[in-house]
């Protein structure tokens, strides 16, 4: 017992102490969160967005094979046609309320119209506000990553 | 020196060293969580001002805005006089401590400590130990559970701590053959005549005892928030609150101030002025209390009686022993 004490105090105690001075010397790892924000990962699945084709056009056909993979029931759409005679979606709408993140939507779909972004920020104080159209969608795409890129990364992951 | 020019230069002093310690409880706040967080890599308060320096500012006006709720099961009188008695004695220490030599200013030969009592080692023993009063009965007063477990642990640990206290100065006092602060500090003057060097043992067991009669880690069992919520302020709020806040930091650097006078040489030391040695002294032993901190976890119930009683108390008679002995 007494030579339990004198080892304690003799070897862990001076251990102890250095090691916590050692870390004072350590860059914090904290992020200061609304200044400063954290690169998400490239698989991160975030708030949703709806790709288009390089001349503008929306890529959606209204398959509706994301509302039939989505396991949350959290995809609504409308099939509409355009002047060409085109299939698109007139409504399409996600309820972020009932959305799980899962991504089942982005490897359904067959037209690479759709995937998870890396925007996390969206809360709000009302329901309604959570029904994300179309429109919404459309102008939440990223602007600084090129679609081929994204197409690429998704299909390896699935 | 007449008797008018006495009174208002002690007011004066008085009232300079007041300002003094509360701001430096103030920022001792501020170090602590600073210091803390960089051990565990975080980055501690630094929205408030520069490096968060006017966080202790903003803590400050945040308690004195809060509301001062009072539970229904509470004792009135002793509940509100209990931050008080927390609070003061951690004060009244600063009385018979020197912060640096003697100046002359206007003509007089002003001595930089408040009192220079002749029985000062006394004193500080008597006006910590009556902090602890505070401590039990706010947690007796409370109403709650944990604070009355908060209280009954700091009286049962006050009793293991406070004979060791009192002897680890014993040797210090043989040596010294005084009590008055100003005079150790006087014989301090030589680096090697530090009592430190002359009482290591009588050092590292004073140290230990000044920690535990502050309730810091790793003695803060009163307060253990793992286990008590609070332990003896859980009941308290706003200004109330803040006092006991004060009162725990201003016992931590008069428990530093003390350390520095008796065993650190005071505000002995070269080159810079005497009052910022004593500042730069107590400074480091109150970075060294946050690395204990940092570094230990809190003991147990058990562990701590059998600590007082079963090491630090021998030791503490050892060392009484083997001083007498030398300087017989």
């Amino acid at each position: 017992m007494a030579f339990d004490f004198i080892k304690t105090v003799l070897i862990a105690f001076p251990k102890g102490f250095y090691t916590s001075i050692k870390h004072i010397f350590k860059k914090p790892v904290t992020i200061q969160y609304p200044r400063v924000k954290r690169d998400m990962f490239p698989r991160y699945r975030g708030k949703h967005y709806l790709e288009v084709y390089d001349d503008g056009t929306e890529r959606c056909v209204c398959c509706g094979l994301c509302a039939a993979a989505c396991p949350a029931d959290a995809i609504y759409m409308e099939p509409g046609e355009n002047e060409k005679g085109e299939r698109f979606a007139r409504i399409y709408e996600i309820n972020l309320l009932r959305c799980i993140f899962c991504g089942f939507c982005e490897e359904a779909c067959p037209e690479e119209a759709i995937f998870l972004g890396h925007e996390y920020e969206f809360s709000d104080d009302n329901r309604d506000s959570f029904i994300y159209t179309k429109e919404q969608m459309l102008t939440n795409r990223p602007r600084e990553k090129p679609f081929k890129k994204i197409i690429r990364q998704v299909r390896r992951i699935f | 020196m007449t008797l008018t020019a006495f009174v208002i230069i002690t007011i004066i002093k008085t009232v300079i060293v007041l300002i003094a310690v509360l701001t430096a409880c103030a920022y001792a706040t501020w170090l602590e969580r600073k210091l803390i967080g960089h051990i565990q890599h975080r980055i501690g308060p630094n929205l408030a001002g520069p490096y968060g320096l006017l966080q202790p500012i903003a803590d400050a006006i945040k308690l004195a805005f809060k509301e001062d709720f009072v539970p229904d099961r509470v004792e009135k009188v002793t509940y509100s006089l209990a931050p008080l008695v927390a609070f003061i004695p951690a004060l009244l220490t600063f009385a018979v401590i020197p912060f640096g030599d003697q100046v002359e200013i206007l003509g007089y030969r002003i001595d930089l400590v408040i009192s220079d009592l002749n029985i000062g080692i006394l004193f500080i023993f008597a006006v910590t130990s009556l902090g602890v009063y505070g401590i039990v009965l706010a947690g007796w007063s409370s109403g709650s559970k944990y604070s009355l477990l908060g209280g009954v642990r700091s009286s049962a640990q006050m009793i293991s701590y406070e004979i060791a206290y009192g002897l680890s100065l014993v040797g210090v006092l043989v040596i010294a053959q005084t009590f008055s602060l100003k005079e150790l500090v006087e014989q301090q003057s030589n680096f090697f005549d530090w009592y430190i060097f002359r009482q290591p043992l009588g050092f590292v067991l004073f140290v230990i005892c000044a920690i535990a009669e502050t309730n810091r880690a790793p003695f803060d069992l009163p307060e253990a928030e793992s286990e008590l919520v609070a332990g003896y302020h859980t009941e308290y709020s706003s200004l109330r609150f803040a006092m006991f806040f004060i009162g725990e930091y201003a016992n931590m650097i008069a428990a530093a101030s003390v350390v520095t006078t008796i065993f650190l040489g005071g505000w002995q030391g070269p080159v810079l002025p005497p009052v910022l040695w004593f500042m730069i002294k107590v400074f480091l032993f109150m970075a060294f209390y946050v690395w204990i901190r940092g570094t230990l976890p809190r003991f147990r119930y058990d562990q701590l009686m059998n600590f007082g009683w079963k090491v630090l108390f021998p030791l503490a008679l050892v060392n009484v022993l083997i001083t007498a002995f030398i300087f017989r």
